[in-house]
């Protein structure tokens, strides 16, 4: 009931100025919808880039540094295991980038419950014969169907179909840069030679884009035993483990674990890509503080409105106060006021978020780095909205605290013996 | 003592600016019930100053102030709006009605304000006082779509509609023409004769004071008579 009266008081002092108020409720519609256009747009942006790295890159990455056994057979000898030894030109010994006895470690890191997948893996240096010519390259071996699952390789090969990696023997997918150079087209043979002289035919089935344009140049993929064959090593020849994780954040530690666990050298994608999170904060801070701005901007308007109408409205502030309005009922009318327009415009403002974010999703972004993207990047999170929504509601209220109060503390006397 | 419903006593007061000036000088006052008086005294003789404390809007006072028995002295803002809103009405020189609303709905406001009774039964209560002041038909006009008389007389139906125990006016027909002061005085004569309203009219026409029942005359701040 109370309520109610101010409600429509309100209103109608609301609708009496209704052109001043409609400018300071498009104020914060229009702040509101930049808001969520530029941080869905900004997000949408952050999340592509992103996901160019943590999408393909295992959250931790199991594998054989090549380096010097940090024990040499001096530090065992009987007499000088306690003294500090100098020794120069030590050389790493063979064989050292296998993971050794991996199907166990395997095994264990498949019955962790922390652990969403594995896809094994085998990196080969190698040379693509082009006529008399060599380009360096690397060849990938990867469990095709885990590589997908995991790390969405599909998505990647633009050309061909990935599966054929899997089905058809002696196969590869060549990086979208080295088929360039190569002027293979898919069907072809192509022959390659490994570092130690081997040499092996594969048959082209597909072409791949990272969107990074040195690793098109070099890398391409086969399965797991076609670079096995390549490297003329065994079926457990396997050089890395990647590992992707329920929860990103347990990626450190779980990353150190795993490399006391196993004896093997361990990188989590934190440690790896760490300049990444860095550019994806700032430049959500940016748009936050954009969006913030607008919104104050719009705050002033609204704050400049209600005191003009307070202004306007100073009589019948002074006959409500008369006839037994106190000054509490008087404020809470301004306010409403205040968080109607904000309200009002807020959602609005929304709604034409939404609209924007829609347009920009539809405008069309070719990008030879991004094969998988055909349009601007948006994320509609509907976290920005309900931001968007409560700062538009406090940002009017405190627009509109300082002219209620004003209008609350007129004194009624004064006004009306003015007349 | 039981029929005083308003009385003022000792009422000092004092106007800062721009030099400290004493308007009020030990003023008392007291109002019976269904008495209809009137306060007169020259321009600047503090009659509408003594008007305002008595109403409770001006708090800046010293002496005390009983209405209805009840003092009012340090009570809260909220507590005397309240006051304001249940016990007393009030007719200006200027008809103060909204604009935004009709008629009806000025009238009713201060009524929706107590909450006593619902909107139906103030809307009720609000034709009922239109009716004793003759304006019904303008029920749902907009303010500015009436004479000045007939503001004048909305305004004193909108001062009516609680039932307050005392109506106050500051100069109620300094506005009006003849025939208007005319109509509202016979409105007062009769509410107060008919109805038993008390009522406390400042005005500085003195042949409107001389036709109300007891007329208070002040001078420099002084009840002379």
């Amino acid at each position: 009931m109370k309520f109610k009266l101010i409600a429509s008081i309100s209103k109608s002092l609301l609708l009496a100025r209704w052109k001043q108020t409609l400018v300071a409720a498009v104020g914060v519609t229009f702040s509101i919808t930049m808001f969520i256009g530029l941080l869905s747009f900004m997000s949408g942006l952050n999340d592509l880039l992103d996901g160019l790295i943590i999408n393909r890159t295992p959250h931790i990455r199991l594998y054989n540094e090549i380096s010097p056994s940090k024990i040499q057979p001096i530090d065992k000898s009987y007499n000088y295991g306690n003294s500090y030894n100098f020794i120069r030109s030590i050389k790493p010994k063979n064989k050292l980038l296998e993971i050794r006895n991996n199907a166990a470690v395997i095994k264990t890191l498949q019955n962790d419950v922390r652990v969403l997948g594995i896809a094994p893996k085998i990196t080969a240096q190698v040379f693509y014969n082009v006529g008399t010519i060599d380009l360096t390259g690397v060849i990938n071996g990867i469990d095709v169907e885990e590589e997908n699952r995991l790390f969405k390789f599909k998505d990647y090969v633009v050309e061909g179909n990935y599966i054929d990696l899997k089905n058809i023997p002696n196969s590869i997918i060549l990086g979208k840069g080295a088929a360039e150079k190569m002027l293979t087209n898919i069907g072809d043979i192509i022959q390659i030679t490994t570092a130690k002289g081997e040499r092996l035919q594969l048959k082209v089935v597909g072409y791949f884009q990272s969107g990074i344009q040195d690793i098109d140049k070099v890398q391409s993929y086969t399965s797991i035993a076609t670079t096995q064959k390549l490297l003329g090593e065994s079926n457990s020849y396997i050089t890395d483990i990647q590992i992707k994780l329920k929860d990103i954040v347990l990626a450190p530690a779980l990353a150190k674990e795993y490399a006391g666990l196993f004896e093997v050298d361990a990188i989590d994608i934190q440690t790896a890509n760490s300049q990444f999170e860095t550019g994806s904060s700032v430049r959500t801070l940016i748009s936050y503080a954009v969006g913030i701005t607008l919104l104050i901007v719009a705050g002033f308007g609204i704050y400049n409105i209600l005191n003009m109408m307070i202004y306007e409205k100073m009589d019948s502030i002074a006959i409500l106060k008369a006839t037994g309005f106190s000054g509490a009922d008087v404020n809470k009318i301004f306010i409403t006021i205040a968080l109607s327009i904000g309200i009002f415009g807020g959602l609005l403002g929304l709604l034409f978020g939404f609209g924007l974010s829609a347009l920009i999703d539809q405008i069309p972004f070719n990008t030879a780095a991004l094969p998988t993207v055909k349009t601007y990047p948006i994320n509609y999170n509907p976290k920005f909205y309900m931001v968007g929504g409560i700062f538009s509601i406090i940002t009017t209220y405190f627009a509109g605290y300082l002219p209620s109060r004003k209008a609350s503390k007129i004194d009624p006397v004064i006004i009306i013996r003015g007349k | 003592m039981s029929d005083v419903i308003l009385e003022g006593v000792k009422i000092n007061k004092y106007f800062y600016d721009p030099v400290k000036m004493q308007v009020l000088k030990e003023v008392d006052i007291s109002i019976k019930k269904s008495e209809f008086v009137s306060i007169t005294g020259k321009s600047g003789c503090g009659k509408s100053t003594l008007l305002y404390i008595l109403s409770t809007m001006d708090t800046d006072y010293e002496g005390k102030l009983l209405i209805d028995g009840i003092e009012m002295r340090g009570k809260k803002e909220r507590e005397l709006a309240r006051v304001r809103n249940e016990k007393i009405g009030f007719v200006f020189q200027f008809h103060y009605l909204l604009n935004e609303f009709s008629v009806i709905r000025n009238v009713m406001l201060p009524g929706l304000k107590l909450g006593k009774l619902s909107e139906k039964e103030v809307e009720a209560v609000a034709y009922e006082k239109l009716k004793i002041l003759g304006i019904e038909s303008e029920a749902l006009k907009k303010p500015n779509q009436l004479s000045g008389g007939q503001k004048q007389r909305v305004a004193i139906a909108r001062a009516l509609i609680n039932n307050p125990i005392i109506i106050m006016g500051d100069e109620p027909t300094g506005n009006l023409d003849k025939k208007n002061s005319e109509i509202v005085f016979n409105i007062f004569k009769e509410l107060a004769e008919v109805y038993h309203q008390s009522l406390l009219i400042v005005t500085h026409d003195n042949e409107f004071a001389a036709r109300t029942h007891r007329i208070i005359e002040m001078e420099d701040g002084k009840v002379i008579n």
